[in-house]
C-alpha cells in the first residue's frame, strides 16, 4: 500500500505546481545547467534567463538526412498502400537517426503512421522506397535483435509466466545449457518484481503484470534494439508510473536502445532522451524532434519541479493541438 | 456454517451440509425426474388409450423377452444372441476404431488446410459437399466401392463423424491470433516448436469442440453402419432384427441402450475437455 500513497501524493505535487507559478519554485529547484525559459503558454517565443549563457533551442525540424554511421538509420522512407481508391501514402520521406544507447520516444495522431514506422523498424513490414538500417544492415525480416513488446501484450495464455519467458530465451539460444537458460528466466523475472508470480498462468495475473512479462522476456533475449508499441496505454494511472519507472531502470542497466511510441506527453518527457513529433497522415512526416535535457538518473518529483519540464509540455501540446491539430479531433 | 461452530457435532454438520447440497442442486435433480416422469405418464396413457399403436413404456417388463433382455444385460449364448451389454460393447469397438481414424485424418487435415490456404481453397468445396451426405446414403457407396462389410461399416462412421473435427480444426488453426505468430517471427522460433508450442495449444479449444460433436455423430452412425454388416453383434443390427421381426419392445429397449450410451459419451468428452483445456482458454 505504502508505494501507492507515495504515488498519490506525486500525484497531488504534481496537480498544484501545474496551475502554480513555476517562478515561485525557481529558487528550491537543483540547476541542471543550461536551461531556457519560455514566456507564454505556447512557449513560442524565447526568453533569456539572465543568468543562463547558452541558449537551446526545445525543438528542431524533422532531420532531412541522416547520419550513415548511425546505430539505427531510418533513411529516407516512405510507405504506400496499394487501396480500393489508388495508392495511399502513410509516411513520406521519413529520415531518422538513433544513437546506440539513446532512448527515443514517438509520438503522433492515431493513424498517422507511428505502428507502420516501428513495423518497419521490426522488420513485419518492409518500406516502399528508402531503407532502415541497424549497425548498417539493411532490414528485411523480423528478428531478435529487435525485440518487440506488443501493445496486447502477446504471452501465450496456456503457458506459466515463466514458461513464456523461457520460450524466448530457448528459441534464441537453443545451444545453452538448460540451467543457464533458467537461470537467465530467473534473474528477469524477479528484474520485473515477477519472482512471487513465476508459476502463475497468464491467464491469472493482472494486465500490469503481463506488461512486465512482455518486458522481462523481451529483455531477457538481450536484444540491440527495444521496441515497443504503447506499452503502458490500457494500464492505470499507478501501474503506468511504476513500470514507467521500472522500465527506466532496467534500460539504465542494460543500456540497449529503445524505441516506443506513447500517447502521453508526460511519460515521453519522464523516459525519453529525444522525442519525434510526427505530423498528421496522410504523407506523414517527423515534424520536429523534441530533446530532453533532464539529467538522469530521472526523478519524477523533481523533473515536474523543473520550470523547463512545461516548456516541453506546452511545446509538445501545442504542437499536437494546435499546429497540427487532428481534423476529425475526438 | 461459521455461525454454529460452537455447537457442532459431526453429526449436525453432515445433516447440514446435506440440507445446504440439497438446496443447492434439489432443483436440478428434481425438475428433470419430473419431466421424464411426466413424459413416460402421457406416453403409457397415449397407448393405453390406443392413440399410437407403439407399446407402452411398462412394456420393456411386461413383454417377456424384452424382461429378460432388461434383467440379464450379461447373458451369452453364443452367436447372436447375447445380452445388450455385449451387443453394446461390440458397437462401441466399431466406434471406437471409425471415431479415432475420423480423429486423427480430421486433425491431420485440419491442420494442413487450416495453414495452407491453396490446399484450402482447392478442397474446400469438396469437404462442403461431402459433409452434407447423410451416414445412410453412405451405405451403398461403401458396399460397392469397399473390399468387405468389416471395413465398410468403419468408413461409414469415420465419414460421418470427420467433418466436425476437420472444418473445426481447420477454423481453430486459422483463428491463431496475429499476434502469436507475430512472437514466433520475431524470435525465430522453429517450426517444430511453432507447431507443438504455438500452433496446437492456440487451436486445442476448436479441436476439443470438434471432437466432442464427432463423439456423437459417430455413435449416431452405428445404426447405419451395422445395417450395412448386417448380421453381426452390436446394437445397430440388433434394432435392425427385432424390427424386422415386430419386437417393437425390444426396440424401444435398444432405443434406451443407444441414447444413455451417446449421453455418456457425450460426458466422457466433456470430461476430458474440462480436463486438458485451462478453464478460461475453452471456446
Ligand atoms: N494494410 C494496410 N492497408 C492500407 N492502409 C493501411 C494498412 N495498414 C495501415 N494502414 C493505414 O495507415 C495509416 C497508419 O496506420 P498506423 O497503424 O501506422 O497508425 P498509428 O499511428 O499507429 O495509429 P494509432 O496511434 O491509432 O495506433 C492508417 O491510416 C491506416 O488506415
Ligand atoms: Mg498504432
Amino acid at each position: 500500500m505504502d508505494p501507492y500513497l507515495n504515488h498519490s501524493g506525486k500525484m497531488e505535487n504534481m496537480a498544484s505546481l501545474n496551475s502554480a507559478n513555476s517562478a515561485l519554485h525557481f529558487e528550491t529547484e537543483p540547476n541542471y545547467g543550461n536551461r531556457i525559459s519560455t514566456n507564454g503558454t505556447l512557449g513560442m517565443t524565447q526568453t533569456v534567463q539572465p543568468d543562463i549563457q547558452k541558449t537551446r533551442k526545445i525543438s528542431e525540424p524533422g532531420p532531412t538526412s541522416v547520419d550513415p554511421n548511425g546505430f539505427l538509420v531510418v533513411d529516407n522512407v516512405t510507405k504506400v498502400y496499394p487501396t480500393a481508391k489508388g495508392p495511399f501514402v502513410v509516411l513520406d520521406g521519413i529520415n531518422l537517426t538513433i544513437n546506440e544507447g539513446e532512448f527515443i520516444c514517438l509520438i503522433g495522431h492515431s493513424g498517422c503512421g507511428k505502428t507502420t514506422l516501428l513495423n518497419m523498424v521490426s522488420g513485419f513490414n518492409t518500406p516502399s522506397t528508402g531503407q532502415v538500417r541497424l549497425q548498417g544492415q539493411p532490414i528485411t525480416k523480423p528478428g531478435p535483435d529487435r525485440m518487440v513488446v506488443f501493445q496486447n501484450y502477446a504471452l501465450l495464455p496456456w503457458m506459466t509466466v515463466t514458461d513464456n519467458v523461457y520460450l524466448a530465451v530457448d528459441s534464441v539460444y537453443p545451444d545453452k545449457p538448460e540451467v543457464e537458460k533458467r537461470e537467465i528466466v530467473r534473474e528477469h523475472l524477479a528484474m520485473v518484481g515477477l519472482t512471487e508470480a513465476a508459476d502463475k498462468k497468464i491467464t491469472q495475473i493482472s494486465g500490469g503484470m503481463k506488461q512486465r512479462v512482455s518486458i522481462a522476456r523481451a529483455l531477457s533475449i538481450r536484444p540491440k534494439l527495444l521496441i515497443l508499441d504503447e506499452p503502458f496505454g490500457a494500464l492505470d494511472a499507478i501501474t503506468k508510473e511504476e513500470l514507467q519507472e521500472e522500465l527506466l531502470k532496467i534500460w539504465s542497466d542494460h543500456r540497449c536502445t529503445v524505441l516506443m511510441i506513447t500517447h502521453d506527453i508526460d511519460e515521453a518527457l519522464f523516459l525519453a532522451d529525444r522525442l519525434v513529433m510526427m505530423t498528421n497522415g496522410p504523407s506523414a512526416k517527423i515534424g520536429e524532434v523534441m530533446t530532453i535535457h533532464f539529467p538522469r538518473p530521472r526523478d519524477r518529483a523533481r523533473i515536474m519541479e523543473d520550470p523547463e519540464y512545461y516548456d516541453l509540455r506546452n511545446y509538445a501540446l501545442d504542437f499536437l493541438y494546435n499546429r497540427f491539430a487532428h481534423d476529425d479531433d475526438e | 456454517m461459521v455461525a454454529n461452530a460452537g455447537t457442532r457435532t459431526s453429526g449436525t454438520n453432515f445433516s447440514e451440509s446435506l440440507r445446504s447440497f440439497w438446496k443447492k442442486n434439489g432443483e436440478n435433480i428434481v425438475l428433470p425426474i419430473i419431466g421424464i416422469l411426466g413424459f413416460l405418464v402421457i406416453w403409457q396413457f397415449a397407448s393405453m388409450a390406443q392413440l399410437t399403436k407403439l407399446p407402452p413404456p411398462t412394456s420393456l417388463w411386461t413383454d417377456k423377452q424384452t424382461q429378460e433382455l432388461l434383467l440379464y444385460p450379461f447373458m451369452d449364448r453364443g452367436g447372436l444372441d447375447k445380452g445388450l451389454f455385449w451387443q453394446t460393447w461390440e458397437s462401441l469397438k466399431r466406434v471406437a476404431l471409425g471415431y479415432t481414424a475420423a480423429a486423427i485424418v480430421g486433425i491431420g487435415l485440419g491442420i494442413l488446410v487450416g495453414t495452407q490456404p491453396k490446399v484450402n481453397k482447392a478442397l474446400d468445396p469438396l469437404f462442403q459437399f461431402l459433409r452434407m451426405i447423410a451416414p445412410l446414403a453412405w451405405v451403398p457407396i461403401t458396399l460397392i466401392a469397399l473390399p468387405n462389410v468389416q471395413t465398410a461399416a468403419i468408413f461409414v462412421i469415420f465419414i460421418t463423424s470427420v467433418w466436425p473435427i476437420l472444418i473445426n480444426t481447420t477454423v481453430g488453426v486459422q483463428q491463431i491470433p496475429q499476434d502469436y505468430k507475430n512472437v514466433a517471427r520475431v524470435l525465430q522460433i522453429s517450426p517444430t516448436k511453432y507447431f507443438f508450442k504455438i500452433l496446437i495449444p492456440s487451436a486445442l479449444p476448436y479441436i476439443f469442440t470438434g471432437l466432442r460433436i464427432a463423439i456423437g455423430l459417430a455413435w449416431l452412425a452405428i445404426i447405419a453402419a451395422e445395417i450395412v454388416m448386417s448380421g453381426v453383434v452390436g446394437i445397430g443390427f440388433f434394432i435392425w432384427s427385432a424390427y424386422q421381426n415386430n419386437y417393437v419392445s425390444e426396440v424401444l429397449l435398444a432405443v434406451v441402450y443407444i441414447g444413455a450410451v451417446g449421453l455418456l459419451l457425450d460426458r466422457f468428452m466433456a470430461f476430458l475437455q474440462h480436463k486438458i483445456l485451462p478453464t478460461d482458454s475453452r471456446s
